[in-house]
């Protein structure tokens, strides 16, 4: 309707996603005869497709901790937040068919053996038979880490999120024409609901989908640092879409005051993050249980400057720059700090997947920087395509005066 | 001659920051305004300086770090190291996990702290110190605006009460400024 993707953000996006398929296609020429070439194939897949699903799943989560507080002034940037959401039907196509190859392979057993202990080329070495019988650790994790049983879940994890995005789409769609509290106090209750759900799945689904690669390793505080971790990364999203559109001249009624907002998330969302982080990494090394500290050990010896390069970039960055209140009204402040958190978020995230599937052979090359900008491309198309598809600025919402007058 | 001093009486806030865009587009100076609670963006209508608080709290902050790291490397590595669940505390860079929990304390002790007697000192609201807001309802239920005839010297007593009876006040006063301290 009134937003359109221009020729030229159709080319940039077409041209990044060039880029990144080539650079990709590079990398596997580069790396097909090595022996963990699967393994890192599917390691990249489940990185990106991650990565990208989780910041929609943030935005689907902020849209709906926004109804069940009936906040006011994020109204006039819901649009954007249900644009980001709606990567969330891409997202859930793409892990599907991740974890489907996972299944099939034995975990992505691809015949591949690392030097390193236990790791044989797996990415989910519970779902390799011939590993679980000679494993008495993680034979007593089932049925947990059992396929069967991982697919139950993981399928009633994505109608849940799939269901609420398409409710709370069609509802808010609905309310432009109807009006009335009728449909606000519906997105009242189904967003309780979801926040119910979300937070036992956010947890349960990182433990199998990502926890899982570290089978023996266990943190009770996993989930909630990946959820912070998604979280920030929404934020960071919804924020970069925004200042995008403004560039645009779209979003008129998105004065400073709301940016500033959705500022104050991000610097929170990243102390949340680097809280969890902290308080995973700080238990581990004081108690230094073998079981338990192994997961930083190798992170720290194989991956020492990635590890603690990622910590400070997504900690340090945005503590010290959006501290003061001037900064997070500055859009080209804002924009640095938003792509440093991107780029940071997805290290973390490379962080929980490689150094348990790869083992010490994990590098970022060709294939990882391809795959990355491919899905932006296809995340940024996706999501920019919805915008086109209803008014930026809703109607009828109860609090939308409010958020017009939102004032700090 | 002592300073005039007119003030204004309203009794809704937004009432009042209508009115006070109102004047300040006159050219008349709002010297303060009195209000049970903050009004929302009336600070630039009226011309009152970005706080520097925030930079006072981050100063504190620094300092409370600072003390906390020469206090643990004093006396947890320095003078009497201990050996607590096997991990010596010989360097400050490899058992600095353990006392990040403490530095963070610190910190937001001396910033809360600091930020907070500092505001109480500045705006000499000590528990005890004496009022000094004009009017005591301003605590309750009505919005005051002070506007000092040494500050608007082009205009007028007459010309100001004028200016400001065609905002919607429901009281004005002209008296004496006093210095209540």
């Amino acid at each position: 309707m009134e937003f359109q993707i221009s020729t030229k953000a159709k080319k940039t996006i077409f041209g990044v996603i060039g880029v990144g398929l080539l650079a990709f296609i590079i990398g596997i020429v580069q790396n097909s005869g090595t022996d963990q070439f699967g393994t890192r194939l599917m390691s990249n897949f489940l990185i990106d497709g991650f990565f990208f699903f989780a910041i929609a799943l943030g935005a689907l989560f902020f849209l709906a901790l926004q109804y069940a507080t009936e906040t006011g002034w994020s109204v006039a940037v819901k649009r954007v937040v249900e644009g980001v959401a709606s990567y969330v039907l891409v997202g859930i196509g793409i892990l599907v068919a991740v974890f489907l190859v996972l299944t099939f392979t034995d975990g992505g057993f691809f015949g591949a053996e690392t030097t390193h202990g236990h790791h044989t080329g797996h990415i989910y070495q519970w779902m390799d038979p011939d590993i679980v019988a000679h494993d008495p650790i993680i034979a007593g994790k089932a049925p947990f880490l059992t396929k069967p049983f991982f697919w139950v879940v993981t399928i009633i994890y994505f109608a849940t999120y799939f269901l609420f995005y398409k409710g709370f789409r069609k509802r808010s769609l609905a309310e432009d024409l109807e009006g009335g509290t009728k449909i606000h106090f519906k997105n009242f209750s189904k967003a309780a609901l979801f926040l119910v759900l979300f937070g036992y799945f956010s947890s349960t689904s990182s433990w199998h989908w990502i926890m899982s690669i570290d089978a023996h390793w266990f943190s009770t505080l996993y989930g909630w640092y990946v959820f912070g971790g998604m979280w920030c990364t929404a934020m960071t999203t919804i924020l970069l879409v925004v200042l995008y559109l403004k560039k645009k001249g779209h979003l008129q009624q998105v004065n400073d005051s709301h940016i500033h907002d959705i500022g104050k998330w991000i610097f929170a969302t990243s102390f949340l993050w680097s809280y969890l982080f902290f308080s995973q990494f700080m238990l581990y090394w004081y108690a230094d249980i073998p079981e338990e500290v192994i997961y930083y050990v190798q992170r720290i010896t194989e991956y020492k400057y990635l590890f603690w390069g990622m910590f400070m970039i997504n900690f340090i960055i945005p503590m010290l720059i959006l501290m003061s209140a001037d900064a997070k009204r500055n859009a080209g402040i804002l924009m640095f700090v938003c792509v440093a958190i991107i780029i940071g978020h997805w290290a973390d995230v490379y962080m929980l997947v490689t150094p348990g599937s790869m083992g010490e052979y994990g590098t970022i090359g060709f294939m990882e920087i391809g795959l990355f900008l491919t899905f932006a491309g296809v995340f940024t198309y996706f999501v920019l395509n919805t915008l086109t598809k209803a008014p930026l600025m809703p109607k009828n919402h109860p609090y939308l005066d409010e958020s017009k007058h939102h004032h700090i | 001659m002592a300073d005039r001093v007119i003030y204004a009486m309203y009794d809704d806030d937004m009432v009042l920051l209508d009115g006070a865009k109102k004047l300040v587009s006159e050219g008349v100076h709002i010297t303060d305004v009195f209000s049970p609670f903050p009004i929302h963006g009336i600070d630039p209508v009226i011309g009152v300086k970005h706080t520097r608080l925030g930079i006072v709290s981050f100063m504190f902050g620094l300092l409370g770090m600072t003390l906390a790291v020469v206090g643990f490397k004093y006396m947890m590595i320095d003078n009497w190291p201990m050996n607590i669940g096997g991990k010596p505390n010989f360097s400050l860079l490899e058992n600095f996990p353990a006392f990040v929990p403490i530095t963070f304390e610190f910190t937001v002790l001396f910033a809360a702290h600091g930020m907070a007697i500092t505001y109480l000192l500045r705006n000499k609201t000590l528990p005890g110190m004496p009022a000094d807001n004009p009017y005591p309802r301003t605590t309750d239920d009505r919005f005051v605006m002070e506007i000092r005839l040494s500050d608007n010297t082009k205009f007028s007593a007459s010309e100001l009460h004028a200016k400001i009876k065609e905002t919607e006040i429901i009281e004005i006063e002209e008296k004496d400024y006093v210095v209540i301290k």
